[in-house]
């Protein structure tokens, strides 16, 4: 039974997994990474998050490879170039 | 274009509630009482001619606080029925009206307020299309959207505007489809007819109150309007949409029923007049209607075997009781208001069709008529009834 | 995941790798502080984001066509207005719609200019890309002077397309609202202090923002931050604001960079670099020095 009149519901599990797409993924190198949380926003993707690397550090970058699709704006706008584009 | 008839049938009736007004209103008039006493939420509207009656009505309502209704008086027919959609998806009771370019610059939207199921009334005062521009009645507008998943529901005066505009919101809101409630432009819009008014209690409790399916201000249960759907999805809900008009003829004779208990009023899905025993049938619809039953009277006095069959519900249209009405009729005439350039006229079309379905070979004569606000005079459709009229147009 | 920034607009959307308007949706839904009802024009935005059966839209979503985002959000905020009035709505509800270049300084300019002037509560922000990205680049009026794109293609007699790009600012400052900015997806921290002011309008405000396309601009998926930094500074996308009719700069750059060096990132402006285009090039430049100079002074 289709959805009445086309109107559908927010369900993430009906998602694509877009790192399918990807062809180049992002490496944070957590020592390097200083925390600063600057990639986290331009990400297009929402697929970055600053999680808990060691005690009495900032959280580091993380990524979720879930959805990122490789398109290296994270490594780009990186000031310190902690993250960088690599073939699988 | 007979105004004293409804007057007569009525002026008896055994329903006539003391409380009942009787009002001398222009169809436009009466339709926008009738929007006024089922509460409409939000109505946006746009002026165009002549529809203008129905608006305007409305906006002294307003002015006079005797409506809740939020009008927007938007900045064209695109945005008054992309309004209406915003609105009718929000989880307002939504109303509009239109009538020819109008309703032509709404087409788009038309087919999305249809898929996205929203009950929008729409009141259609029919006109002529340009080119050449023409301001009059005819029904070339309406037939122009008559396969945009909208409920069509065509009137003859203004006693069957304003019921119908009732009827047609709780038939729109039960089968959650939009409704188009056309009347005749100026012939009805802009004539003054003596008309009967029912209680606004008993009008509301008619209709009852609007429950939308997935209203969008229902935040803490978002949904999302207008998805894409491509090769894998897109054809269930277009056959969805085709079960749920389906459902709307059995649906509007139920509610129809409901609606003579409260006024004495009787609207079947088509009107049957004189058809007992009719060899000679003129199916037609809107004020021509009412002249040409005043044709029917007199022939009948002669001795004649005629009557009328005028069309009500149109979309979704009636085929079987309809070929089941004309099954004993030796000669039919169908008269359109409209032209379908290229093919055959719409009536016409559907008639041919009803009859095919049901193994049914006549003889079927086609008539257009009343283009662009052409008078129809009594003599015409004597001379039709009497096959003088040959050629296809009653100019 | 990052959820925070995932409240209202999910990641599984398919928009193009590096592309520009995510990260300008979830700055602006970011800033709200109510319940929200969205409407959204026909575009990218909207058919990367509700590809059935998946919608990224975790809020109340709209999509109705491509011309009419403003008057669908004008049905929707007074529908609003009613059901509140009839007791059967409390919260506090904010209505924004997000639009294209296409589908607001288009198509959608009429339906937009409407809305405005009725006064309705509510943002209204365009995603600037320059052009109809979605149906594979095709100029809009918001497209640059001297840019490819299929319909204004390069050749013998045609170097891009030959008209300047419509000033939409003025044309919704024309209607004399409270609030409206222009700001670019490559500064994130000016686009969120402007949305919270849009937001916090009462009555309609407006954002125009920046948001340069990978695919169609021409330029690797990694640069659209970068892309974007070079439009402001090289003052081709001033950063500015009109609030209650005054004009504020919101960034000047220290030193002028040469428009040159924002064209030169993107292949949709490669041509320009031949010899025989060089008038052209001087002719942005140009225009980009007359149109700072212009909103500098409406600033002082």
């Amino acid at each position: 039974m289709a959805e009445h009149g086309a109107v559908i519901k927010h369900d993430q599990e009906k998602s694509p997994k877009t790192g399918a797409w990807r062809y180049m993924h992002p490496e944070v190198d957590k020592e390097k990474c200083i925390g600063c949380a600057t990639c986290v926003p331009f990400c297009p993707d929402a697929c970055i998050e600053m999680k808990k690397h060691k005690e009495g550090q900032r959280d580091k970058a993380d990524i979720d490879y879930e959805y990122c699709k490789g398109c290296g704006v994270c490594a780009e706008v990186c000031p310190i170039k902690a993250i960088t584009m690599k073939k699988k | 274009m007979r105004i004293a008839r409804y007057e007569c049938a009525h002026a008896n009736n055994k329903f006539m509630n003391k409380k009942n007004k009787k009002l001398a209103l222009t169809g436009g008039a009466a339709a926008a009482e009738a929007l006024k006493q089922i509460e409409i939420d939000v109505m946006p509207i746009y002026p165009i001619t002549p529809q203008t009656t129905i608006i305007e009505t409305y906006a002294g309502f307003e002015a006079n606080g005797e409506v809740e209704t939020e009008m927007i008086k938007v900045e064209s027919e695109h945005s008054a029925m992309s309004a209406a959609i915003g609105a009718s998806s929000a989880g307002a009771r939504t109303a509009t009206a239109t009538s020819s370019q109008g309703l032509a610059l709404m087409h788009e939207v038309l087919y999305i307020a249809s898929g996205f199921r929203l009950p929008i009334m729409m009141l259609v005062s029919a006109r002529a299309l340009a080119s050449p521009i023409n301001i009059h009645g005819d029904h070339s507008d309406v037939m122009g959207c008559r396969d945009s998943g909208w409920i069509q529901l065509f009137c003859e005066n203004g006693q069957e505007v304003y019921d119908k505009t009732i009827i047609g919101m709780k038939l729109a809101e039960k089968v959650k489809l939009p409704i188009m409630v056309i009347m005749d432009g100026f012939n009805t819009s802009h004539s003054v007819e003596n008309l009967e008014i029912l209680e606004t209690k008993v009008v509301q409790e008619f209709v009852g109150e609007f429950e939308a399916i997935s209203p969008l201000l229902d935040t803490e249960n978002p949904v999302t309007y207008g998805a894409v759907a491509l090769q894998n999805s897109y054809f269930e809900f277009r056959i969805d949409q085709e079960e749920a008009m389906k459902s709307a003829e059995e649906e509007y004779e139920k509610i129809a029923k409901d609606f003579e208990k409260i006024s004495g009023r009787k609207y079947d899905i088509f009107e049957e007049y004189r058809l007992e025993d009719a060899e000679k049938i003129m199916v037609l619809t809107g004020s021509a209607a009412g002249t040409a039953k005043v044709i029917v009277d007199k022939l009948r006095e002669n001795g004649e075997k005629v009557g009328i069959l005028k069309i009500g519900l149109f979309r979704p249209f009636p085929h079987k009781k309809i070929a089941e009405s004309l099954k004993n009729a030796k000669e039919i005439i169908v008269l359109d208001r409209a032209q379908s350039i290229g093919t055959y006229p719409p009536f016409y079309s559907e008639i041919t069709k009803s009859l095919y379905e049901a193994k049914e070979i006549k003889k079927i004569k086609s008539y257009v008529y009343g283009l662009g606000g052409r008078d129809i005079f009594q003599k015409q459709i004597e001379d039709v009834f009497a096959g003088k009229i040959e050629g296809g147009y009653i100019k | 995941m990052n959820k925070e920034l995932a409240k209202y607009y999910s990641a599984g959307h398919s928009a193009c790798a590096g592309c520009g308007f995510p990260a300008i949706v979830r700055a602006v839904l970011g800033e709200l502080k109510t319940d929200v009802v969205i409407a959204n024009a026909t575009g990218c935005l909207e058919v990367t984001s509700t590809l059935y059966p998946y919608s990224a839209w975790k809020a109340p979503y709209i999509h109705n066509a491509f011309e009419n985002a403003a008057a669908t959000i004008s049905g929707v905020e007074k529908a609003y207005e009613s059901l509140k009035k009839k007791g059967k709505i409390r919260k506090k509800i904010k209505f924004i719609a997000f639009g294209g270049d296409g589908g607001t300084y288009d198509i959608g300019l009429q339906s937009l200019s409407g809305a405005l002037e009725r006064g309705h509560n509510f943002l209204y922000v365009c995603y600037d890309n320059g052009g109809y990205m979605n149906t594979g680049n095709q100029r809009s009026s918001a497209t640059p002077y001297g840019a490819f794109t299929e319909t204004t293609p390069t050749g013998k007699e045609s170097f891009g397309k030959i008209e300047t790009r419509k000033n939409l600012m003025e044309i919704v400052n024309a209607h004399r609202i409270q609030y409206l900015a222009q700001a670019n997806v490559a500064y994130l921290a000016d686009l969120k202090k402007k949305a919270k002011k849009a937001l916090e309008t009462d009555g309609p405000s407006f954002l125009l923002v920046f948001s340069p396309c990978t695919n169609n601009w021409k330029f690797p998926t990694s640069q659209y931050v970068n892309v974007g930094k070079l439009a402001t500074e090289t003052n081709f996308w001033p950063l500015y604001e009109i609030e209650n009719g005054e004009h504020k700069l919101n960034f000047e750059p220290k030193k002028i960079t040469p428009v040159t060096e924002f064209l030169k990132t993107q292949g949709r402006f490669k041509h320009l670099f031949k010899e025989e285009n060089k008038p052209h090039l001087e002719e942005i430049q140009k225009l980009v020095n007359e149109e700072f100079a212009r909103i500098a002074n409406l600033c002082e």
